[in-house]
């Protein structure tokens, strides 16, 4: 039963303080009704005493602290989930968005979840195909785990993201040779968080043109949509990701973006709970924050499904030490670097393999069992290549071994071939091997150390 | 032992403890785990238990300690530790110091450090005890410049600079030779004397002088080019890239490559030093010898090899460093000389 009192003592902002409130909870649920009878949600931030300071999840303006009136509901915020949620748009409150019918509520569930007990968890090692090289070949993406892109402002993230959406698959590799989708349900769930109308637009016609929609649920929090919403809509995803994962027996991939949107709209709360500022004036708890999001990635034991995440996040003036994409890292299992050095090329999806990194290795029989070996090697070449042109610029060409050379060209080839595909090209990791060794073959075979001799007899010969 | 996982990834603490259950402690054959005591603080746990994580672990080894226990401490990782003091700081309002940390940051981290050491436990059979703190510390963005770090160095007397670059050419264990150090190393070398040989201090001096002089020479030909130097700085550069890349890096999931004896160390290291030597030697007396007469020897491929020798058959490796003092001398002997010579006299006719 919910009891009405008119004991507001002031609004400020986004804020409301109450006073005279006994027995509230943090996080609490609170509605306030105005003058004319139109009821505003908010939760609790802090309770000292008898007053309890309450942060509303629209906007305040139009209240009046004589006439409203405010109710606690003894709740925190739930979420009604269903699988039927799947190929609608939600905002970051959870309500329809799509002007589609309501959503029936299979069950309600807390938006917080509960951290996952370390014991129970199980330990990732399947693979997930993007059908990006980069990805697949050398930081295999692998189901529960959490894998940020690192981007920066005016890089292709959200048609990197858009892609991966697409393509996305959980599939076996059979006798090494044949790339199986697996019949298991597989679900993307896209959080949008203060990004423009524009690549809320990209992103939603994207997934409708090639059919993924269906098996896709999209949060929306467009750039001039509450803060606050910012803040619940991760919650709202993952929460609804948790129910498919680990009720539904589905693999469900979440792609978050924008984190940097994210943090800031965690700053600008914080600001106006006149918090202490830490690093850059980011709240001292953003850790434990965004700690709380990305470990509900992962897998539990005796459950089918999987949550795995991709946050992406555009790194203020591509500062990788700024405090973001810095806490992210700590916390992710690794990063995907995208490089504007590349994007200037012209290569696409300009993701630059040194400083990217992906800490989970996926099991040796869930795809060849060369890919391991051939990863390191060819991010190793890579960088001695790199290493190589860039005293190539100093010395000149003619100081180089035919060695070096080699190197070289293994870069350069790498870069346009490796690196380089189309946006709708989608690779099977098969593919991507066949171009690895094709790209191998360029470096004379001794210095092919990070590969054990039988797989370079083994694979190298298929080449023509 | 002691694994504190402060503030880690929830995988990660999973990975250890499905892992650690199936792998064989070297010395008893039993699971590694039945001597092993996990502390799992994952970074989504309450902020106050990760700021007692670290504490709770070292307690613990305090208590095996003064039972006559060596104990080992791991602690992955401090920075995390700090940031949830930094986090409990600001809750309390409290004053912030460099970077938001509390003021007593420096502080809190000696007193933590102070509590390793070695123990003559109470009682009348004077059993000797001792705790080691292996802790992590993660500076943002590799800038070691900042508190925690800062703080740390003061205390601790060893330092393994993981590197960024290293880990970039899928070098591992990515320990920089260079800026790494361990203030124990005179400490140490009885035991390194007694149980590898008579020359370790030597042997170890010459290799880190060799990587010294590798890192002064590579900035050299970054400005002139390989040509510039002289045949003994190839071969010096040559030797530095075998002890990066067959010694110092080591495979963790290759069964024979995972683990070295002190013994196996020395003799490895004995052998690519040995051949260092020879091959200076070599050049010193024979005017005539290119560097690649010396790369493309057999016996290099041999040395890059070593890795790959079990423990049990090390004798491999004294066979190896009798081959390297016959052999070598013997590149590029008189006869070759001769034809090189007379060569020589009919072009120039």
């Amino acid at each position: 039963m919910k009891i009405w009192n008119q004991t507001i003592k002031e609004i400020a902002g986004s804020l409301v303080i109450v006073e005279k409130v006994k027995n509230v909870a943090f996080e609490e649920i609170v509605e306030i009704k105005d003058s004319e009878g139109n009821i505003r949600r908010g939760k609790v931030l802090e309770v000292d005493r008898d007053i309890a300071v309450v942060q509303l999840f629209t906007s305040t303006q139009g209240l009046e602290n004589k006439d409203a009136q405010v109710a606690f509901l003894g709740e925190t915020l739930k979420f009604g989930v269903s699988e039927k949620m799947l190929g609608r748009i939600f905002t970051g409150s959870g309500e329809v968005k799509d002007g589609g019918p309501k959503i029936l509520a299979n069950e309600y569930l807390d938006i917080n979840g509960f951290p996952i007990n370390p014991g129970m968890r199980a330990f990732p090692s399947q693979f997930i195909q993007t059908g990006i090289s980069t990805i697949d070949g050398l930081n295999s993406l692998v189901r529960g785990q959490k894998l940020p892109i690192f981007s920066g402002s005016g890089l292709p993230h959200s048609e990197l993201a858009a892609q991966i959406a697409k393509q996305a698959r959980v599939v076996k590799v059979e006798n090494g040779e044949k790339v199986v989708e697996s019949d298991e349900k597989f679900a993307v769930i896209f959080a949008a968080m203060g990004v423009t109308f524009e690549e809320a637009e990209f992103f939603i016609s994207s997934l409708e043109s090639t059919g993924a929609m269906e098996r896709a649920a999209v949060f929306l929090n467009l750039a001039n949509d509450p803060i606050v919403e910012r803040i619940t809509l991760p919650r709202l995803a993952l929460t609804l990701g948790e129910y498919l994962a680990f009720e539904k027996d589905m693999h469900v991939l979440v792609v978050m973006t924008d984190m940097t949107n994210y943090a800031d709209a965690l700053r600008e709360i914080s600001a106006s709970r006149k918090e202490i500022p830490g690093r850059r004036g980011y709240p001292g708890y953003m850790y434990t924050d965004l700690a709380t999001l990305y470990e509900r990635a992962g897998l539990i034991q005796g459950r089918k499904g999987s949550l795995t995440q991709i946050p992406i996040l555009t790194m203020p003036d591509d500062d990788k030490q700024h405090p973001i994409p810095d806490l992210t890292g700590y916390i992710t299992e690794g990063q995907i670097m995208v490089d504007r050095k590349l994007h200037n090329q012209g290569i696409y999806p300009p993701i630059q393999p040194i400083g990217s990194l992906s800490r989970i290795k996926v099991d040796k029989k869930e795809t060849r069992e060369d890919l391991s070996a051939v990863q390191d090697q060819m991010s190793s070449s890579y960088a001695k290549g790199m290493e190589i042109k860039e005293l190539a610029l100093i010395l000149g060409e003619s100081a180089l071994s035919d060695t070096d050379k080699a190197y070289m060209k293994f870069a350069d080839e790498f870069e346009k071939k490796y690196i380089n595909q189309a946006k709708s090209e989608n690779r099977s990791i098969i593919e991507t091997l066949d171009i690895s060794w094709e790209l191998l073959s360029i470096l004379p075979k001794k210095e092919l150390k990070k590969i054990k001799p039988e797989f370079i007899d083994k694979y190298s010969k298929n080449l023509a | 032992m002691i694994y504190v996982g402060c503030g880690e990834r929830g995988n990660e603490l999973t990975d250890i403890l499905v892992e650690f259950p199936h792998l064989k402690d070297p010395k008893s054959g039993k699971p590694l785990m039945d001597r092993t005591i996990v502390i799992a603080n994952t970074s989504n746990m309450p902020i106050a238990a990760r700021e007692a994580s670290v504490y709770t672990g070292i307690t613990l080894a305090e208590y095996y300690r003064d039972m006559g226990y060596n104990v080992a401490m791991m602690a992955d990782s401090t920075s995390r530790w700090a940031e949830a003091m930094r986090e409990m700081s600001g809750r309390l309002e409290e004053m912030p110091g460099e970077e938001g940390y509390p003021a007593y940051l420096g502080s809190r981290i000696s007193s933590f450090y102070e509590r390793a050491g070695l123990v003559t436990c109470l009682g009348k059979d004077q059993r000797m005890g001792s705790a080691t703190i292996v802790a992590a510390v993660s500076p943002a963005g590799g800038d070691m410049s900042e508190p925690v770090s800062q703080a740390t160095l003061k205390v601790t007397k060893a330092f393994w600079g993981l590197d960024a670059g290293l880990a970039a050419k899928k070098h591992f264990p990515s320990i920089n030779w260079l800026n790494s150090y361990s203030l124990y190393v005179n400490s140490v070398e009885d035991y390194f004397i007694k149980e590898a040989g008579a020359d370790w201090g030597e042997l170890r001096d010459l290799a880190m002088s060799i990587l010294q002089r590798e890192n002064e020479l590579d900035d050299i030909i970054k400005l002139v080019g390989m040509e510039a130097l002289s045949l003994q700085e190839k071969i010096l550069l040559d030797t530095a890239k075998t002890l990066r890349e067959d010694y110092l890096q080591q495979n963790a999931f290759d069964d024979v490559d995972a683990f070295s004896s002190t013994q196996k160390m020395y003799l490895m290291l004995k052998c690519i030093l040995t051949f260092h030597q020879e091959a200076i030697n070599l050049v010193n007396k024979n005017k005539d010898v290119e560097i690649n007469d010396i790369i493309d020897l057999e016996l290099k491929n041999d040395i890059s090899r070593l890795k790959q020798i079990k423990e049990s058959d090390l004798d491999q490796m004294e066979n190896i460093l009798s081959r390297i003092t016959e052999e070598l001398p013997l590149v590029k002997n008189d006869g070759d000389n001769q034809e090189f010579g007379l060569n020589k006299v009919v072009s120039g006719i």
